[in-house]
């Protein structure tokens, strides 16, 4: 029995809203490597006294993920092109 | 500072704090909300993550471990970022099945399941405890702090006595407006707004102190950054375990945390809401945490070596005489303290109000839980667990000394409450998980945790003996609580989390796939993990007719109050269709109900307390079934209008495909009738004519003679004429009678050459022939096949225009089939004709009319098609090219 296909391709606003989500699910994973980041340099027991950067590091990161997802909420928490068009894991 | 001046501080506090929620609650009740809604408050409330162990315990952490304090705010931001993946489905789950706590959700995904319900209220309650206690530690410990700083002007406050007062008047404050109602949703306005209010103070505050560091005491951040790099905070080493492990923890712990999921979840009033909350929550921790470091490093070099550092954002200001300051910077470590206890209490209460109170007030009276009034009860456990949750909270206090750091207290309730994080994630994604899975994972975890962090949080050897660390229990070496399975050396945090969450995540998965789940779990899995796509209530099981509606809205009354219940049955009446308060009771009404049940009690014990009206809820595997072939038959039904629709215009197409030929017929008839006519005409014409001259007599006899012939010649041709046509239309009906014999093709050629000798015999034709190649033996009719090649011949040389004529024949023989190829060395046949070439009365040119009336090729067709073959003009072969192809053995008449 033929199943009744979700459509191939979408209109291009419904395809933003789409590639949206996309980097929405990829933000933390790019947060996450960049927190993990300090891992690779700190436990060197380097003689440098490097806190001070590495916090700046850390806090700059931090604002620049809060920045991103910022700019992408609004355009996330917008109704339009919704879930209708299917299981959201099938692009 | 007099202790009496900072008691009437909190107090004027608390007050402010009463009047606030009060006033929402008005509001609200009048169902005036408005920004009261808004996603800022939302986020504000979100900020009971930032406890007293945040406000105090960040700085002490920083001082102890340098900027590891940051990963407690880092995983979180790292959740809210991501919201896309978990939260947003949390949150639509727990608005969509009226999710009352985190044991609620587990519990009603895995199949309304109280067991669950218990073990994962346990879990928080044993969770929660240590971290209420550290509340009220630092509640004690900054008035201890205030006061030992101020002129002594009294006895110094017993700490113990500071603590029962702060325990008991968070009691009250939660009770009041904790339980002052059983909401629809179990939401509580007036408490979320005076916590975002909290918020405010509480990020004020730090912020106050922090910029006072910054600019105040040090010469602002360039100083700062080259006095940390100076202080002892910079030799803090990062160690990946605990950087990646606490990560990992506080992610889990913002989603897991019963205090957490209350605001969350359970509080959210708008899905919209944590598209902000996505970015604001973070720039919250954000904030918390920017100011942390500096006061940390500057409290080390101002105040006395001996000094706590989880206090310096109190002692800072007072040594420097900032008594301001300091009361400001009290009211947030006190805001943080009494947010975190409030939200806590209320959601511990609720859990252990709805699967732990209820439940046995149901087994125990179940007459009373129908009939009785069931809200006094609910608001009575409620009550009571709050003070009961206060109480172990101060009795762990108390108990414990308040000695331990507080960042310690604060991470192994963290671990505690990451123990629900594979029964919640394995709930909320993947469908195989099942009960026995969550249940058996839960326990596990909670064990492993209790015995390698928990209980050893107490010191040794005042719960587990100092021996069982050393040797391990009975001797068993490899069950020392610090160094399971015999790994050493890792952090006892780090080691706690590691094996309790692998044996609780291993447990949940092995036995979630090696059991079944039962009828309602497998529902229940479905709706959660696809919450998304369906839209759809699945089936309920609730069978219909076997409750009154009576009985049902009485129950309802009890539970949800009588405007409340009323207003519910009789827009569900309106719904039906009927007037009045009382709806039939329909499966779906049941469903509708229960789950606005489940929103007021948690769904076990909605379901529990429906039963015993309605009687046993039976999903059966054959409602599932119904469910499932329901929406195969929706997607069945449009597969075969598809087809359908697909087979229409396939016959349309095919009507107008025939409809096409039928006129193409018409017309072909009409010209066949004028052709035919036409051709009739003629001889008939010369025939009349020569006729009367004849009959006018008088002429010489050899004219005569001569007339009579061409009347002769023009009847015979006449004949021919009408032979052909019989000859064709027998062919055309499939009628004729075909003689199959073995017959050498060789011979056949040879035979039509013969006879087409005589066709403008003066010709002198080249033959061009194969000889070895004809020597097959074909079955066909024979005759038919000559009377082909005879024409095909009899053409080439009337038509061929070359002055040195030539006829090649070739023959080939390829699986099964023959092909023979007439090729002449003429002009051809101009390409636009090529098609007519084999119509009716088609005709070139009349240039050398030999008494064809242009049926050859036509009757040539019919009989290659009788004969199971084809003819067909073969272009580009230097001259006209005509290629006949026959079956090698026709076995039986082709068209019958």
């Amino acid at each position: 029995m033929k199943r009744p296909r979700a459509p191939l391709f979408l209109p291009r606003r419904s395809y933003r809203a789409r590639r949206m989500r996309d980097a929405a699910r990829l933000l933390p994973v790019a947060g996450l490597f960049l927190f993990f980041l300090p891992m690779l340099w700190a436990p060197a027991t380097t003689e440098a006294r490097d806190t001070a950067p590495d916090g700046i590091y850390l806090f700059l990161v931090w604002a620049g993920l809060i920045v991103i997802a910022a700019l992408m909420a609004r355009g996330l928490s917008d109704p339009a092109g919704d879930e209708s068009l299917g299981p959201e894991d099938q692009d | 500072m007099a202790f009496n001046l900072l008691v009437l501080a909190c107090l004027a506090y608390v007050i402010f704090l009463f009047l606030v929620a009060f006033w929402v609650e008005d509001r609200a009740a009048t169902g005036r909300t408005g920004w009261l809604r808004s996603p800022l408050v939302y986020t504000l409330s979100l900020s009971v993550y930032c406890t007293a162990w945040t406000f105090y315990g960040a700085v002490g952490y920083a001082a102890r471990s340098g900027l590891e304090f940051l990963t407690i705010y880092l995983g979180p931001t790292l959740v809210f970022v991501g919201w896309w993946w978990i939260l947003r489905k949390l949150v639509r789950i727990g608005r969509k099945h009226r999710i009352t706590s985190i044991a609620d959700l587990i519990s009603s995904r895995y199949g309304k399941s109280n067991l669950l319900g218990v073990i994962v209220t346990l879990i928080c309650v044993v969770a929660a405890t240590p971290y209420i206690a550290l509340q009220l530690q630092s509640v004690t410990l900054s008035f201890g702090a205030f006061v030992a700083t101020g002129p002594a002007d009294g006895p110094l406050p017993d700490s113990q006595a500071t603590g029962v007062w702060v325990a008991g008047g968070l009691a009250l404050f939660t009770i009041l407006f904790g339980t002052r109602n059983l909401d629809a949703n179990e939401q509580h306005p007036g408490v979320v707004t005076a916590i975002a209010v909290e918020a405010v103070v509480k990020l004020v505050a730090l912020l106050a102190v922090g910029i006072f560091v910054v600019w105040g005491l040090a010469g602002g951040p360039l100083d700062v950054i080259e006095r940390v790099n100076s202080s002892t905070i910079a030799d803090w080493d990062l160690m990946p375990s605990r950087w990646a492990g606490l990560m990992f923890l506080s992610a889990a712990a913002v989603i897991c945390l019963p205090r957490m999921f209350q605001v969350l979840v359970v509080e959210n009033s708008d899905e919209r809401h944590l598209a902000t909350a996505s970015w604001a929550f973070p720039l919250y921790l954000f904030a918390m945490s920017l100011f942390v470091v500096p006061i940390a490093v500057i409290g080390l070099e101002r105040l006395p070596a001996g000094a706590n550092p989880d206090l310096f954002v109190l002692t800072l200001p007072l040594s420097e005489g900032r008594e301001g300051l300091a009361m400001l910077a009290f009211l947030g470590g006190f805001s943080s303290a009494t947010s975190m206890v409030i939200v806590a209490a209320i959601a511990l209460a609720t859990m252990v109000s709805n699967h732990i109170v209820m439940p046995i007030v149901l087994a125990v009276l179940p007459k009373k839980a129908v009939a009785g009034d069931l809200r006094r009860i609910v608001l009575l456990a409620r009550r009571v667990s709050i003070g009961a949750v206060l109480g172990m909270g101060y009795a762990y206090y108390a108990l414990s000394g308040g000695s331990a750091a507080l960042a310690a207290i604060g991470l192994i309730s963290f671990v505690g409450a990451a123990q629900m994080l594979p029964a919640l994630l394995g709930g909320i994604f993947w469908r195989g998980a099942t009960r026995s899975g969550a249940a058996l994972g839960l326990s596990v975890g909670f064990a492993v945790w209790a015995y390698t962090l928990f209980l050893p949080s107490f010191g040794e050897g005042a719960v587990i003996p100092v021996h069982v660390f050393t040797e391990g229990p009975f001797g068993l070496d490899w069950m020392r609580p610090r160094a399971l399975f015999g790994v050493e050396g890792m952090d006892p945090l780090i080691h706690s989390a590691f094996w309790s969450l692998i044996l609780n995540a291993g447990a949940f998965f092995l036995v979630s796939v090696l059991s079944f789940p039962g009828p309602v779990e497998r529902v229940q899995g479905a709706a959660f993990v696809n919450i998304f796509d369906a839209e759809g209530a699945g089936p309920t099981g609730w069978s219909r007719g076997q409750a009154e509606p009576e009985a049902l809205l009485i129950m309802a009354q009890r539970i949800l109050g009588d405007d409340e219940a009323l207003r519910f049955f009789s827009k569900s009446a309106e719904k039906q269709g009927k007037a009045g308060f009382l709806p039939d009771p329909t499966p779906d009404f049941i469903a509708d109900l229960e789950r606005r049940l489940s929103g007021s009690v948690g769904a076990a014990t909605a379901h529990a307390m429906i039963s015993q009206l309605a009687g046993r809820a039976a999903v059966s595997v054959e409602d599932l079934m119904a469910v499932a072939s329901e929406s195969a038959q929706i997607m069945e039904y449009s597969a075969r209008l598809e087809a359908q629709q697909e087979e229409l215009s396939r016959t349309a197409r095919q009507l107008r495909e025939a409809n096409e030929k039928l006129t193409q017929l018409s017309v072909q008839k009409d010209a066949f009738l004028s052709q035919i006519s036409h051709e009739l005409r003629t001889p008939m014409t010369s025939i009349r004519a020569f006729s009367e001259i004849m009959m006018e007599g008088d002429m010489p006899p050899e004219m005569i003679a001569r007339q009579a012939r061409i009347i002769n010649e023009e009847a015979i041709r006449l004949t021919r004429l009408l032979d052909d046509l019989l000859d064709l239309s027998v062919l055309e009906n499939g009628t004729v009678q075909l003689n199959l014999e073995l017959a050498n093709l060789q011979g056949i050629i040879d035979r039509s050459l013969a006879s087409s000798s005589h066709t403008r015999p003066e010709r002198i034709f080249t033959i061009h022939r194969d000889l070895p190649s004809e020597g097959l033996y074909i079955r066909t009719d024979p005759d038919r096949l000559a009377q082909v090649f005879i024409n095909l011949i009899s053409n080439s040389r009337k038509y061929c225009d070359s002055a040195n004529p030539e006829l090649k024949i070739v023959v080939r023989h390829k699986g099964g089939r023959v092909t023979v190829d007439f090729i002449d060395n003429g002009s051809g046949i101009p390409k636009d004709k090529q098609a007519l070439i084999f119509e009716k009365f088609a005709r070139l040119t009349d240039q050398t009319r030999a008494g064809g009336a242009g049926l050859g090729l036509a009757i040539c067709r019919e009989i290659m098609a009788n004969l199971g073959g084809t003819i067909t003009y073969l272009p580009g072969q230097g001259g006209a090219a005509f290629r006949v192809t026959l079956p090698l053995r026709l076995e039986k008449p082709a068209l019958a």
